[in-house]
């Protein structure tokens, strides 16, 4: 079959990011034609600022060299501007007569300087900042000439004048607001950041209006450029004028041939453009739902979804992004997010300190996160990026926001947290031992721009997630990437757009009683799944629909599957339940006749109260439960662990409450719980808290009046401490108040979301709605989740119930 | 000329599921079943840090190692994504249902390839427990 043709207008990062996407999913196609109006194959343009300060070279910001356009057989016309495309007959006319047939075609025509219509803009010497040629007529000038005036005190500005500075120039930077950056930075900020470019040599001209730039010929008509002049009459002397007073959508040539154009060439949610089916377009040049987005992160995500369209597989949809803002400069750390000026409705929370130039603003409205502005000390930006995005309520956490995440409590790095202050050699990300070398090295040599890519590569803050933050500084000096502009919502996985939220309602509203089902009804891309999606949907199915949806064993996690923990070299791990960490000489006994009997290397106290055997053949799984004679610990699973108990007032001088009998209670209550991720309880009997309940999913702290509950703790990657939740007088009240909050967590929690995580989504005072201020709505909850436990099987002994394929446990034999 | 060994039908080994099949020598097989009762034959043993592949969940034509998520073609053994390595594909047959091997591959691939080690000794190379005299403070 002869193959379609696609010809792209456009040779920068966001098309061919558009037919890199392509080419890994529909390599024969298209034979793709590229016209480029720079003599340039597709280089970083974020990294001009770097080579113009001199810290990159031209050669390390190309992102895709010649041979990649031929080795992917792709025509490339160099040099040559597209000016005119022949709708009807489908053909791309450039500048020189090449032409070009098509069938499909994609714009990625970017953005142009703009130019202020000034007298003497033709002039000499005066130039925008956009591609690699203005980029070396810049340090061609600071070679031969003294005085630079930049005009605009934006980001772009402000990063053309610091290099300049750097390459020797006295600099000045002329800007007609009251501020710089006026559009990324409120008024504190923005003088704070002119007093930190005033120190390093930069100077500034504030509120002035350009009237005309003078020539040196022709009674300053003609000639090369040699004073700004403005409107109070006065001049500075400039050998370079670098106009930066911002970017518009390029979109001459989609306007010449009748395309709808409007703040860009407006395409819909599958970057194809409402004018012509035929026609796409992606990048600074398009306008989607109204905003012609500047950052690579949002353009990226145009890119893959163009690409399945252009793949003919007809799914996906772009629905926009929210960004935020840093600059490139380095050494100066500035941050911004949102509707950070505030005003009317809003309310404010500062932190400054002028002399130390450190100054953070946050802007709150209905209780939630709207804005924020810092400079000086950024490392939390991402943070409160984050809660702007979800739009969560902030009350609860309201008087620790301002001081951060990294304030709450990190592990895994050494409490690092500027990443530009470690050596190549310090390890970032302490789960998978990589290194701040490694990571930079990957950035470069991969091309990588957001983090996904870098977690994909090198791991990095693919696990815990604690290092995330300086990920992100690391992916924002080596490749300028604008890491933090993210996808409005989270796709559950690579096989669905959809998010757990709306899986989950898709569950319950729909009643959908079958994995199969999920996806037919929910326009799955994949025939079953991946080991991302197929577990959590699994649980949706168990924890909505107990009783009536059925477990699917191969849809879990093999620990889920085998009911014990794998280890790493394949052998497993058996756990059996001790009633709250109380044990007899007959079940130690038994413990160690299964030591002895199938050579168990290892046995081991853990930490929830319980004994652990380690390095049990699979084969031998089954009959040591047996001989063991104990519950499962479920150990192993997304479900009910160890209940932490202190001996309490049974054997205690100082205990106040029954602890241990408490602990027994509701472990025995509510084992077998399956939950969205591990749920751990721990029973103190009195304020000492020898069990540790402070750092507990549940913990109960006995007092001399009763049980003080606290919910949503964790001991983990971030150290949490659990709120405080409610006062309690009976046993039987903490029993249903803990299964109260437990089935709250199952049937609203999201799939590997600790409840920690799930109170800080949903917010503590929703928690309290639910559970305290509504009784009925609370015994609900507790007769529901007794309910889903009643007649649930012991997967150690009642296989057939448990839905445990023993044909595992049997390896075949040659 | 291959001689092929009967192994199993394809009905034991659960759809999205696999079985291990244990050698004379070397690492177990891993055979797997897909949605679409395609088979597959690979060795057991992932390219990242030999997880038992048998273990992982399997989907599409591919399955995830249990240990550290790699995913692993089924068809080629091969890593997707950004991940690279391979593990050794083994020929297979399916005659009237019953799932064979090829003998030779059996009794030759990958005969001599190191399984990882856990437990005592793992981490420090130094193999089995060690013990410490102790001295009591107070002895004269």
């Amino acid at each position: 079959m002869k193959k379609m043709k696609l010809v792209m207008v456009g040779n920068g990062m966001a098309g061919v990011r558009t037919l890199e996407e392509l080419l890994k999913i529909a390599p024969d196609l298209y034979d793709i034609t590229v016209f480029g109006a720079e003599p340039h194959p597709n280089y970083n343009r974020i990294l001009l600022s770097p080579v113009l300060a001199g810290e990159q070279t031209l050669d390390e910001i190309v992102l895709n060299p010649m041979s990649w356009y031929e080795d992917h057989g792709i025509k490339l016309h160099l040099g040559k501007k597209v000016v005119d495309v022949n709708r009807s007959k489908r053909i791309v006319i450039s500048e020189d007569g090449t032409e070009e047939a098509y069938d499909r075609l994609l714009i990625a025509t970017g953005s142009n300087p703009f130019i202020p219509p000034l007298p003497g803009k033709d002039l000499d010497g005066v130039i925008a900042y956009r591609d690699i040629q203005d980029t070396n007529t810049m340090i061609d000038a600071a070679a031969k000439y003294k005085h630079a005036v930049v005009v605009g005190g934006g980001l772009l500005g402000l990063e053309a004048a610091n290099g300049l500075m750097l390459r020797g120039m006295q600099v000045s930077v002329v800007h007609i607001a009251p501020w710089l950056m006026e559009r990324q930075l409120d008024d504190v900020a923005g003088k704070l950041l002119q007093r930190s470019l005033e120190s390093r040599g930069l100077k500034f001209l504030m509120n002035a209006q350009t009237q005309a730039l003078i020539g040196d010929q022709d009674e300053g008509k003609a000639g090369r450029v040699m004073a700004v002049q403005f409107k109070d009459g006065t001049e500075v002397p400039a050998d370079l004028v670098v106009m930066a007073a911002g970017i518009r959508p390029n979109t001459a040539l989609a306007e010449k041939i009748g395309l709808l154009c409007a703040r860009g060439i407006v395409v819909n949610d599958t970057l194809q453009t409402v004018t012509d089916p035929r026609i796409y377009s992606v990048g600074e040049c398009a306008a989607h739902r109204g905003i012609a987005y500047g950052l690579v992160a949002p353009l990226f995500e145009q890119g893959k979804v163009c690409a399945t369209h252009l793949a003919e597989f007809g799914i996906g949809r772009y629905i926009g992004s929210q960004t935020s803002t840093k600059l490139k400069v380095t050494g100066i750390d500035l941050f911004s997010a949102g509707d950070f000026m505030g005003g009317e409705g809003c309310e404010e929370i500062v932190m400054s300190d002028p002399y130390g130039g450190v100054y953070k603003k946050l802007v709150i409205r209905d209780d939630k996160l709207i804005g924020a502005c810092m400079f000086g000390d950024t490392v939390d930006g991402s943070w409160y990026f984050k809660l702007l995005r979800e739009g969560r309520k902030i009350t609860d956490i309201r008087d620790k926001l301002m001081f951060g995440e990294s304030n709450i409590g990190d592990t895994g790095h050494e409490g690092h947290s500027k990443a530009a202050a470690m050596a190549d050699s310090d390890e970032v990300c302490g789960c998978n031992g990589v290194t701040k070398g490694t990571i930079c090295k990957a950035i470069k040599e991969k091309g990588l721009f957001t983090l996904e890519e870098v977690r994909k590569h090198t791991k990095a803050s693919g696990s815990c997630g604690s290092c995330t933050g300086l990920v992100e500084q690391l992916l924002m000096f080596t490749a300028g990437g604008d890491y933090s502009a993210a996808p409005k919502k989270k796709a559950m996985c690579g096989c669905t757009d959809h998010s757990h939220q709306e899986v989950r309602d898709a569950i319950k509203e729909q009643k959908l009683l079958t994995i199969d089902g999920v996806y037919q009804a929910m326009g799955w891309r994949t025939p079953n799944g991946c080991s991302s999606c197929r577990p959590a949907v699994n649980y949706y199915l168990i924890s909505s629909w107990p009783k009536e949806a059925k477990d699917d064993p191969q849809s879990r996690y093999i620990n889920e599957r085998s009911h014990a923990n794998i280890r790493k070299d394949g052998t497993y791990s058996v756990i059996p339940r001790m009633w709250g960490g109380e044990t007899t000489a007959d079940e130690l006994r038994r413990i160690a006749n299964a030591v002895d009997k199938y050579n168990i290397p290892t046995v081991k106290v853990t930490g929830g109260q319980r004994i652990d055997l380690l390095g049990v053949k699979k084969e031998d799984l089954v009959n040591v439960w047996k001989d063991i004679g104990m519950p499962s610990g479920h150990a192993y699973a997304k479900a009910l662990r160890t209940v932490k108990t202190c001996v309490g007032s049974e054997w205690c001088r100082f205990g106040t409450q029954d602890s241990t009998q408490m602990g027994k209670d509701l472990e025995r209550a509510m084992w077998r719980m399956y939950a969205p991720h591990k749920v751990k309880f721990a029973v103190s009997g009195c304020p000492r808290n020898c069990a540790e309940a402070g750092i507990k999913d549940v913990g109960i702290i006995g007092v001399d009046s009763g049980w003080e509950m606290y919910v949503a703790g964790n001991g983990g990657i971030k150290t949490e401490v659990a709120h405080f939740f409610v006062k309690l007088k009976t046993a039987e009240e903490v029993l249903e108040y803990t299964g109260a909050f437990c089935q709250l967590y199952r049937e609203e929690g999201w799939y590997l979301e600790r409840t920690v995580h799930y109170v800080n989504r949903v917010g503590l005072d929703h928690v309290k709605k639910k559970i305290l201020d509504d009784p009925a709505g609370r015994k609900a909850l507790w007769e529901r989740l007794q309910f889903s436990l009643d007649g649930e099987p012991d997967p150690w002994f009642e296989f057939d119930k448990a839905s445990v394929d023993t044909r595992q446990f049997t390896p075949l034999s040659v | 000329m291959s001689e092929w060994k009967p192994i199993c039908l394809v009905t034991d080994i659960p759809v999205l599921g696999s079985r291990r099949v244990a050698r004379a020598q070397g690492p177990n097989v891993a055979i797997f079943r897909n949605s679409e009762d395609k088979v597959f034959a690979l060795l057991d043993r992932c390219p990242h840090k030999g997880g038992p592949l048998s273990q992982g969940i399997v989907f599409g034509d591919a399955v995830a190692c249990p240990l550290h998520n790699w995913t692993i073609g089924l068809a080629d053994g091969c890593a997707r994504g950004a991940d690279e390595g391979c593990t050794q594909p083994f020929q297979l047959k399916v005659d009237q249902g019953m799932v064979h091997l090829d003998a030779e591959e059996l009794a030759t691939l990958a005969i001599n390839v190191a399984l990882p080690k856990a437990g005592p000794g793992a981490s420090t190379g130094a193999v089995g427990d060690r013990t410490f005299e102790v001295q009591a403070p107070h002895t004269p």
